[in-house]
């Protein structure tokens, strides 16, 4: 079964380290809270309630009191939030090896994906980060829809043409983008042959106060000006143990997500957890254009009971 | 003194002679070079506005998007180091050779080189979305990308050129700085400066001529090497139309088209502004041509390579872009520059009446503009056959026309390169005065430089 836990107790030391950093040492024993919990229960602060239940580097309950927590939260400066979130975002999450299936024989267009994905990573309506195709293989077979993120291939060609590793393949098996880094050359546009990235042409639509968010790379939020975006497998939503964006959108249960380590996937419609090597090679699932050597780790399954009707597809193909 | 050439011509042009026609060009600068020097900067700061507002709007304000992710910027890069090619490879491959033509040349060739390689490197910069992250390269660089190998060959390209424009020019400074008497103070200090004590000695000549034959063998690999990486930084990629093993050769054979036509044009430019017709003579018209149409011959042998093969295959996605450069969208432009860019300048110049200034000057001019929109042609086009339909974006992203502000910065760049070589000519002359002087059969030229004028 797919379970997601807030606290990783390999971190520990690190994170520890970085708690320290921030002056927030809780109890006599030192117990200490995860990075994410603190700013969770911080954020979520009731005065009615006198203590705040947290998990300590040992797994176990902690109570502490909150106006400490507090106290705490204003001590993370925006530098010392952002570096952790580019350390963390660099080194992925320990252990996951993640993997989306796509059902090509469900999708209807309903195009919830996308809708959660731009308003997730504030893009623009031209912008995807993930992107229903019609698509028509040949002019005498049916079209059918395809969802396309990215395939967070295992041997990257975006990756490898990058000059100053702004994109990089984590531990975790996501190819993040770092908009802090990137120096906007659009060698990874070029090198990727599906497609899977765009470019912010020009300033993105913020006020000045969103402008000063602290920057996540595991959201690529807020985004930045003449630097690349692309699909990140919603690393933030799979860090506090969610779905992404768009498999939990999808009405028409699409989307399978899931950690290959664990040969288990999740529907994100349904909540049904299956084995993913049982899914793929009973529904003969496949990559796209293997032939390019690129490893995609998003499958699909084949697109039967096509529901587009065939005429529709022969004027849709003139039109594009 | 090293060994010289003994006097084989006819008619020996007299030394002061020589003195007088290559050093008068700095000596004195026309009305017509100044109205084109300050038309040169106009453009430049016209371009200049236009990157300043790119730099604040952000590269929206250019047509590119995100299936045209590289436009007129990247074609200018492109072109720029195929003009720069040729400058050294010519002169070092004749020199090492021991054929001696291209000597009143060299220097030509050569500043071509330099100026275009140096704008070569601004081309990029401007195509960046974030030029302020600059230093991410040398500090964050990785080697696996292909844009670190050229960053890295071109900037060794443009330190080796440089000297390689220096060195030659050592003597010809001690000429400058001992015959021109009348220079302002300014440039007299430059000339001492830059000369570093030469006297003409054969031990100096010795160590000149051992500087200058190392440079030129070292030049070749790195000359090959800017334009080879160049094409990586499309054949890497597993695109059709890019997606190719001969992309190396074909880019070099490609520049060595662009870059002699570019030389052609600057020869002709210098000889008719300068009155150097005893020194770029019928002889040089004629091998420049003669070569122009050699290069043009193994380029047409990898256009056909590059384009027959596949098109004879019309793999699918092969297929859609073959048919959009012959037959569609792009038919127009392809056909126009191979025709009129390559295969008529090749029947033209086999005809000797055609390699003359004018004839040559012209039909270089259309190889040289087929040269740049050739590149343009490479890279744009394959950009709209990506693996999956383009789908679901406004249609200004299906297709790529440069905007003001794209052409505007593009001009300005060529402008750049314009007004190196129209400053280079007012500071040092185009035309090596010490190797001329050898040739024509006179030793001790810096002695007989420092003898006054009035004397002859």
């Amino acid at each position: 079964m797919l379970e997601f836990t807030k606290s990783e107790t390999t971190e520990k030391k690190d994170r520890r380290d970085f708690l320290k950093m921030l002056g927030l040492t809780i109890g006599a024993a030192g117990a200490v809270t995860t990075f994410t919990s603190a700013t969770l229960g911080a954020t979520n602060l009731n005065s009615s309630k006198s203590t705040l239940s947290l998990i300590g580097p040992d797994g176990d309950l902690v109570e502490v009191d909150p106006a400490k927590l507090q106290m705490a939260e204003e001590i993370v400066s925006d530098s010392e939030l952002l570096r952790e979130y580019q350390r963390r975002g660099r080194e992925g999450i320990p252990g996951k090896k993640w993997v989306m299936v796509i059902d090509l024989a469900k999708c209807q267009n309903a195009r919830k994906c996308m809708e959660a994905c731009q308003g997730a990573h504030e893009l623009r309506p031209e912008q995807h980060h993930i992107n229903v195709l019609r698509m028509q293989d040949t002019p005498d077979t049916a079209p059918y829809f395809m969802p396309k993120p990215c395939f967070h291939c295992d041997n990257p060609p975006c990756v490898k043409v990058c000059p100053v590793d702004a994109t990089f393949k984590r531990q975790d098996g996501i190819v993040l983008i770092d908009n802090l880094r990137c120096i906007g050359c659009r060698f990874c546009v070029a090198g990727c042959p599906y497609s899977a990235r765009i470019f912010q042409w020009s300033e993105p639509d913020m006020t000045e106060e969103e402008k000063l968010r602290t920057y996540d790379v595991e959201l690529n939020v807020p985004q930045r000006k003449g630097t690349i975006s692309k699909c990140l497998f919603s690393a933030d939503r799979l860090r506090i143990g969610k779905l992404p964006y768009c498999v939990s959108a999808c009405p028409n249960g699409v989307y399978w997500f899931g950690d290959k380590n664990e040969d288990a996937v999740t529907n994100g419609t349904t909540g049904e957890t299956v084995r993913f090597s049982d899914l793929v090679r009973d529904n003969a699932g496949y990559t796209m254009h293997e032939e390019f050597g690129t490893k995609p780790q998003v499958f699909y399954l084949p697109a039967k009971d096509r529901r587009v009707p065939y005429d529709e597809a022969n004027r849709m193909s003139t039109q594009n | 003194m090293a060994e010289v050439n003994s006097p084989s011509l006819t008619e020996r042009k007299p030394l002061s002679q020589i003195f007088k026609d290559l050093i008068n060009p700095i000596k004195t600068v026309s009305f017509s070079s100044k109205v084109w020097d300050r038309f040169l900067i106009l453009i430049i700061i016209w371009g200049t506005f236009a990157y300043i507002h790119q730099l604040q709007s952000g590269l929206g304000i250019t047509a590119m998007r995100d299936y045209s992710t590289w436009g007129v910027y990247i074609s200018n890069f492109v072109f720029l180091v195929a003009v720069s090619l040729v400058g050294f490879l010519l002169t070092a491959i004749l020199k090492l050779t021991g054929i001696k033509w291209a000597t009143p040349i060299s220097r030509i060739a050569e500043l071509v080189a330099v100026a275009a390689v140096m704008f070569a490197g601004l081309s990029i910069i401007v195509d960046m979305g974030r030029p302020d992250r600059i230093h991410h390269i040398p500090l964050h660089g990785r080697f696996s990308s292909p844009i670190v190998w050229d960053i890295t060959v071109v900037n060794i390209y443009l330190i080796m050129s440089v000297i390689m424009l220096y060195l030659p020019m050592i003597p010809d400074l001690a000429i400058l700085r001992d015959r021109y008497t009348d220079a302002p103070g300014w440039k007299k200090k430059l000339y001492t400066l830059l000369a570093l004590d030469w006297k003409g000695t054969d031990e100096q000549y010795k160590l000149l001529n051992r500087a200058n034959r190392i440079m030129m063998i070292l030049i070749m690999p790195v000359a090959l090497g800017i334009h080879t990486v160049t094409s990586w930084l499309f054949a890497v990629n597993s695109r059709t139309g890019w997606d190719s093993t001969i992309f190396g050769p074909y880019f070099v054979s490609g520049a060595f088209v662009a870059g002699t036509a570019a030389v052609i044009i600057a020869m002709y430019v210098y000889q008719r502004a300068y009155k150097l017709d005893a020194y770029i003579t019928g002889k040089h018209w004629d091998m420049m041509g003669k070569l122009l149409v050699l290069v043009s011959l193994v380029y047409l042998y990898f256009n056909i390579n590059e384009f027959l093969v596949p098109g004879y295959k019309m793999k699918k996605l092969d297929a859609e872009h073959i048919r959009a450069l012959f037959v569609g969208h792009e038919a127009p432009l392809f056909w126009g520059v191979q025709i009129l860019g390559m295969i008529i300048p090749i029947i033209l110049l086999i005809f000797k009446p055609f390699r003359k200034p004018l004839p040559m000057m012209i039909i270089a001019l259309f190889v040289l503009v087929g040269g740049w929109l050739k590149r343009f042609l490479i890279v744009v086009p394959t950009q709209f056959h990506p693996t999956f339909p383009i789908q679901n974006v406004p249609e200004n992203f299906m297709v790529y026309h440069p905007t003001l502000a794209e052409i505007s910065i593009t001009l300005a760049l060529i402008a750049g390169v314009l007004l190196i070589m129209t400053w280079f000519v007012r500071l040092f002359p185009i035309i090596p005065i010490w190797e001329i002087a050898h040739e024509e059969g006179y030793h001790q030229v810096e002695e007989e430089a420092k003898k006054p004028e009035s004397t002859e």
